[in-house]
């Protein structure tokens, strides 16, 4: 399994690290709070730490930390318009149930 | 799903939760509130766009309670109920406080801590910081739009137990949630810490309205840590305005003044004082409410030569916390301004030639506290922004013992040591078949217990009979990150024990504290009865005009007799609406509505049927 980009992911992925000026790639992961269990955690990353799980997707890094990623493997982050409101959406198939607004969820 | 943006690395936020925190700088002369937006420390306004809120608390005889620049105009109108500088009297008993025969208050001795006597009860300094504190509250709910999750209060590092425990109970009388308190000192390393980003020895040097502080800190890699406090907890920029009043009457050779003159001598001090910040000569003008008339002029030769004792006197604990911290001037790498005082020039001078390099002062020195306070709030409240993972180290200002034979003091924790910290030690039975030890635990840096402060006393109980000094009892000191304290002995063999928390002997027992908070509730509930009652009353009206005016256009409607009983009606709501019953009023309401029902129906089925006549069925199917 692997955790992947969606291609317009990667595309905004890689804008907004150009815009930003540094960063090796971007992290995902999941931690232990909000209403219904974990919360994904959407992050640039500035430097892989040694324990990471790195994958690569259309020519980016993804980093993954080891603790996050039974949660989240498989996931496909991608990129969404919804009415005024846009961005990264994670599409992730270990997901049993969500709270109403998605933003944590439980596996 | 929700949709994600990509935020700086360990900024991710918890779902749902905007967690709104504020850091209240509660100061002897002004408070200010502050909090952390978009990552940025900021002084909340209020909707003059002023920062400062005076910390001053009016009585007035009506039940209302002014605070701040409403309540500023009482001082000299009405001084004995108008509070100032509250913050001087927090945990403190009568024979504490400096100045007392100038001051136009009513003193009443409490229970460990003094109280004021207003026009509206007698009131304990907590209760008036109370009052200061709820103000900050409405203005920070206010600007913030929500409920605030926690507040950072910050006190004077020379604050003793009682005195932030006295803090610790108005904020909580005020509703706040305090995450913890604050030396005053290091809330000001923590905004200059984070502007400007530079390691080494500092020294914060804070002359507030009412209090000093110096602080040496080290800060290195983002690690703040305390080497020293020290400070006077009763020195501050007052005393240079009681110095320039004493000089306005001993050159105007004023007799003793009234409570009103010496409130309006001393505004007028405070002023020339400020004055003198930008200016080399300031004059002083009033007429008193004696008939005097004051008019002189003071220049700043006149008044760096009357204060500077009282600058010396600044000097002394900065020398003493140096050497606590095994530094020379020349190690200070920076000196920090914090506090309106440090304005003035004489002040900055002395500082410089002390340290021998000017002073920052880059940020406002009336500000540098509520934005560091904020700045931790934030921090407390879960708000972790990038790079914030720093720990604050903060040390405790007097050690803390207890009481051996012969009234000595064994100290179990050192001044100066980092917090939050425990320490425990051995002590033993005096004479044989000693089966309880009374445990006194004082704070102070004397040797005799006569000299230091006494926090509390317990006892433990159970002790095996022994033959003296057989018996081996540990005592363990525990003192929070809020700089209070709990002591525990216990007896090593048997396992009994017995433990304190230091509930400061200045009076202020939970009791008392509830009791003002189910006072509060009690208002609460008459609120909402006068809040209902005035309901009734303007519903009450709405009906009676309603009734009127339906009387008026068809009034042929009633009988003579069915007109008396809705005027009597009408009589017996217009009677008890302008009383306090509100039942009555609902009462005499549904009486008329019931009426009044009959000729509703009248008037009802005489506008359809004048609706109606001379209409065609066919055309009203139309």
């Amino acid at each position: 399994m692997a955790v992947t980009l969606s291609e317009r992911a990667a595309q905004h992925v890689s804008n907004f690290l150009s815009k930003r000026g540094k960063g090796i790639g971007v992290r995902l992961g999941v931690k232990t709070s909000g209403c219904s269990g974990m919360a994904y955690k959407l992050e640039f990353a500035d430097a892989a730490e040694p324990e990471d799980v790195v994958f690569e997707s259309h020519g980016l890094k993804v980093l993954v930390d080891p603790k996050s990623l039974p949660y989240i493997d498989g996931t496909e982050l991608d990129y969404a318009r919804e009415g005024l409101n846009e961005g990264f959406k994670f599409n992730n198939p270990n997901v049993k149930d969500q709270c109403g607004c998605g933003e944590s969820f439980n596996v | 799903m929700a949709l994600l943006q990509i935020t700086e690395p360990g900024q991710t936020t918890a779902p749902h939760e905007h967690r709104l925190a504020v850091g209240i700088d509660l100061g002897t002369t002004n408070s200010l509130v502050a909090t952390v937006r978009s990552g940025m420390a900021v002084v909340l306004n209020d909707e003059h766009g002023r920062a400062l809120l005076p910390s001053v608390v009016r009585y007035e005889g009506d039940g209302t309670v002014e605070v701040g620049y409403e309540a500023q105009a009482g001082q000299s109108i009405d001084p004995k109920n108008t509070i100032v500088s509250v913050k001087r009297f927090m945990g403190r008993g009568l024979k504490d406080i400096a100045h007392i025969e100038s001051l136009p208050y009513e003193f009443v001795e409490g229970e460990g801590m003094v109280r004021l006597r207003t026009v509206q009860g007698v009131k304990s300094p907590v209760e008036v910081s109370a009052d200061i504190l709820r103000a900050m509250r409405v203005r920070a709910e206010g600007a913030l739009g929500g409920q605030l999750t926690g507040a950072v209060i910050t006190v004077p590092a020379y604050f003793d137990d009682a005195q932030r425990q006295a803090t610790k109970d108005a904020a909580r009388l005020a509703g706040f949630n305090v995450l913890r308190l604050l030396n005053e000192p290091t809330a000001a390393a923590i905004a200059y810490g984070l502007d400007n980003g530079a390691e080494g020895i500092y020294a914060v040097y804070d002359l507030g309205g009412g209090t000093f502080d110096i602080s040496i800190l080290r800060l290195s890699k983002g690690v703040f840590q305390v080497l020293s406090t020290g400070g006077d907890s009763a020195l501050g920029g007052d005393d240079f305005d009681h110095r320039i009043f004493c000089w306005v009457i001993e050159q105007a050779k004023l007799k003793p003044v009234s409570p009103q003159d010496g409130r309006l001598l001393l505004t007028r001090a405070r002023e020339a004082k400020e004055y003198l910040t930008t200016h080399a000569v300031a004059p002083i003008s009033v007429r008193l409410g004696s008939g005097e008339y004051v008019d002189l002029t003071i220049t700043t030769e006149i008044f760096t030569e009357i204060t500077r004792t009282l600058v010396q006197k600044t000097l002394a604990p900065t020398r003493k916390a140096l050497r606590d911290a095994n530094l020379r001037p020349e190690d200070v790498k920076g000196v920090v301004m914090v506090g309106g005082a440090t304005r003035m020039p004489q002040v900055q001078q002395a500082v410089a030639a002390f340290f021998g390099q000017e002073p920052l002062n880059n940020l406002d020195p009336d500000k540098v506290v509520a934005l560091g306070a904020a700045t931790q709030a934030n921090l407390l409240a879960g708000n972790r922004a990038a790079g914030d993972d720093w720990l604050l180290l903060d040390v405790i200002p007097l050690s803390l013992g207890m009481e051996t034979m012969g009234g000595l003091v064994e100290k179990v924790i050192p001044r100066n040591s980092t917090i939050p910290i425990a320490r425990a030690q051995e002590f033993t039975t005096f004479k044989d078949g000693q089966t309880a030890m009374a445990i006194q635990v004082v704070q102070g840096e004397r040797e005799l217990v006569s000299d230091c402060r006494s926090l509390a006393r317990f006892e433990l109980r159970g002790i095996p009979p022994m033959v003296a000094g057989a018996a081996r009892i540990r005592v363990t000191f525990q003192v929070d990150a809020d700089g209070l304290l709990s002591v525990t002995a216990r007896e090593q063999t048997t396992g009994h024990e017995a433990r304190i928390e230091v509930k400061p002997s200045y009076g202020l027992s939970d009791d008392e504290i509830a009791a003002m908070l189910k006072d509060s509730f009690s208002h609460a509930t008459e609120d909402a009865f006068r809040r209902a009652l005035r309901e009734a009353q303007v519903e009450a009206q709405r009906l009676l005009e309603a009734v009127q005016s339906a009387l008026r256009e068809d009034a042929a409607l009633l009988s003579t007799l069915e007109r008396a009983h809705v005027d009597t009606l009408v009589a017996r709501l217009q009677a008890v609406m302008i009383g306090d019953d509100r039942r009555a009023i609902d009462d005499a309401m549904a009486a008329l509505n019931k009426g009044t029902a009959e000729f509703a129906a009248r008037r009802m089925n005489a506008s359809v049927q004048k609706a109606l006549s001379g209409k065609k069925v066919e055309e009203l199917e139309k």
